[in-house]
């Protein structure tokens, strides 16, 4: 029983934390590029799709989130659905909001983090 | 340092990203039911799993969630598109609720209030943070060391 416990655990873990590298490498590329709308408008629908392609940093957050994806496909064909989407989901929100205070150096203040708790509590609340 | 980088049409791609993710991944769902269980021998099954229209529809809405999620993440920090956006876990409730006619429980009624309260909370506030960037510091040219010749020792 508490094997059992410990396996959903690593899955749900695994999920997590794939997710929110993948999520933070996105947006730290996305930040690096800049405001796509301007891009966009300088050199078009192409040179912004080249401008994300090009980007190492975006390449590797797309490779965390398959790697997060194939996790959770490996965790649902072991654990119930009701159990590992909603933890999954509403755990990514706080440790996204963590990881982007962090890394991306994102002013997360009272609001955004009442608003990551909030959302975290209703996505469990929505899974009953 | 946070500053509001919003417009309207930036509120309304925030929409496109809320909306495409969970109907999207509703259309595969119910494409995939019509299709029934492709076995790992038989992969060329989901070739023709495309040609559903649910799955096709399904497809595109997820291409459009992606892109908008990058503009998004272009110009808006990953800490307010992540809580504005998951409106879409209400929206595909109340369709849930009042399309197909699935009954809601009081605590899934608590979770959709709040997130929608989250939601709101969080639209309120700034939406993107400046990271200032480390300046060389310019040196200060004093006037007198313009155009006065030094003394080279040798």
């Amino acid at each position: 029983m508490i094997q059992h416990g410990w396996a959903d655990a690593a899955m749900i873990g695994a999920i997590v934390v794939f997710a929110t590298i993948g999520d933070v490498l996105i947006a730290a590329a996305m930040r690096a590029i800049g405001d796509l709308d301007d891009i966009k408008a300088a050199r078009g629908l192409g040179g912004a799709i080249l401008a994300v392609l090009g980007s190492v940093r975006f390449v590797s957050g797309v490779f965390f989130m398959a790697l997060s994806f194939f996790s959770l496909l490996f965790a649902l064909s072991h654990a119930d659905l009701s159990l590992i989407a909603p933890a999954s989901a509403s755990l990514t929100f706080v440790t996204n909001a963590v990881a982007a205070k962090i890394f991306l150096k994102e002013n997360v203040d009272r609001r955004r983090w009442i608003a990551a708790v909030c959302v975290c509590a209703g996505v469990i609340l929505m899974a009953h | 340092m946070t500053k509001s980088t919003m417009t309207f049409r930036r509120y309304v791609v925030l929409g496109v990203v809320a909306v495409t993710a969970p109907l999207g991944d509703t259309l595969l769902s119910a494409g995939m039911e019509k299709v029934g269980p492709v076995s790992l021998h038989h992969l060329s099954a989901l070739i023709y799993a495309i040609q559903t229209p649910q799955i096709l529809l399904g497809i595109v809405l997820l291409i459009a969630f992606f892109a908008s999620y990058l503009a998004s993440l272009s110009w808006a920090d990953l800490t307010y598109v992540l809580p504005a956006t998951s409106i879409g876990n209400v929206i595909v409730a109340l369709l849930a609720r009042f399309w197909r006619h699935e009954q809601i429980s009081p605590l899934r009624w608590l979770g959709i209030l709040l997130i929608t309260a989250a939601v709101g909370f969080v639209a309120q506030g700034p939406s993107y943070t400046e990271v200032e960037e480390k300046k060389p510091v310019p040196c200060e040219i004093s006037p007198e060391s313009v155009g006065t010749p030094t003394r080279q020792s040798s």
